[in-house]
């Protein structure tokens, strides 16, 4: 067994152990914790891949944005945890049973698919690295998807915003433009009548 | 020797392990959503391994997308989850029936 072989049985066996532990946690945090080990080992099975970039990426834009943003949520919304855990344990003969044919069903064509016997031995392993590769094709070949892409996000973004802004007087100062628009001359200025005032002499300079 | 057959199974493993989730926390709406980053994850997987054993880039320009295209659905379902508990004050998925489907 060489170090490829343990380095892959070892972070596979972490990977499936914290998905696990994912899906049963008592705690959502807990659950948004073993998915970001789930994320960090899928990262470094991709690298053993040679998927260097998108593994990297996994790592930035997974752990560093999406579950942060998780954790965040879990932990900012007051959520009573026993009421949603009541069905667990009566779910779990329909999911176990899913989730077995499921498996079989990709086992037996990942296993008996002859495409998949032909290229499994191939070599993986190529000469010029990975980052290289995927910039030629992803400003060139692939740089309309590209830009539709950073739309995409900037949309996401906005969608973000406007969904949870709060529209209250309380939470933020809006313009009221039938007010501003209404306005005269008289709004702006206003005419006060008082008495002169004599400063005294020690104040002046 | 680690082949393709090892990456294609432990995503066919990971895969299902999710749909499990799905399932037993049909209550809990955050953990769904894991459960479908951790689909995700399990897609992208075989598509990197299949890349990477064919010499074809086109796999990994496809997971460069979805990666995009995931965190977008993150962001936006944490947003409309926290407008939910605004207005419902639980984030049970029974709790959610106001089109009265």
């Amino acid at each position: 067994m060489d170090v490829t072989s343990i380095l892959f049985y070892v972070f596979s066996a972490i990977l499936l152990l914290s998905g696990l532990r994912v899906i049963t946690a008592k705690n959502p945090v807990h659950a948004a914790l073993f998915l970001v080990l789930a994320f960090v080992n899928a990262a470094c099975l991709w690298m053993m891949l040679g998927a260097e970039f998108l593994s990297l990426t996994l790592i930035l834009v997974y752990v560093g944005a999406v579950m942060v943003l998780f954790l965040f949520v879990v932990m900012m919304l007051d959520v009573d945890l026993e009421a949603l855990r009541k069905g667990f344990w009566k779910n779990l003969p329909l999911a176990l049973v899913l989730g077995v044919v499921v498996l079989l069903e990709m086992l037996i064509v990942v296993l008996k698919n002859p495409m998949v016997a032909a290229v499994a031995n191939a070599d993986p392993v190529t000469k010029i690295s990975n980052s290289n590769k995927l910039g030629w094709v992803l400003y060139t070949q692939y740089s309309y998807p590209v830009e539709l892409a950073s739309m995409l996000l900037l949309l996401g973004l906005v969608v973000a915003v406007a969904l949870t802004l709060r529209k209250s007087e309380k939470a933020a100062k809006y313009q009221n433009i039938a007010k501003q628009v209404a306005t005269d001359s008289r709004s702006r200025f206003t005419m006060v009548k008082m008495d002169a005032e004599v400063e005294s002499k020690g104040e002046q300079q | 020797m680690i082949g393709m057959t090892h990456y294609l199974v432990l995503s066919a493993i990971l895969f299902a392990l999710s749909v499990m989730g799905i399932f037993l926390n049909r209550k809990n709406i955050i953990v769904v959503l894991m459960s479908i980053e951790l689909m995700l994850l399990a897609v992208n997987f075989n598509f990197i391994t299949f890349s990477t054993f064919l010499h074809n880039v086109a796999g990994q320009i496809f997971v460069f997308f979805t990666l995009t295209v995931a965190a977008a659905e993150a962001a936006i379902g944490l947003a409309i989850l926290i407008i939910l508990f605004r207005n419902l004050k639980s984030i049970n998925v029974q709790d959610m029936d106001q089109l009265k489907g």
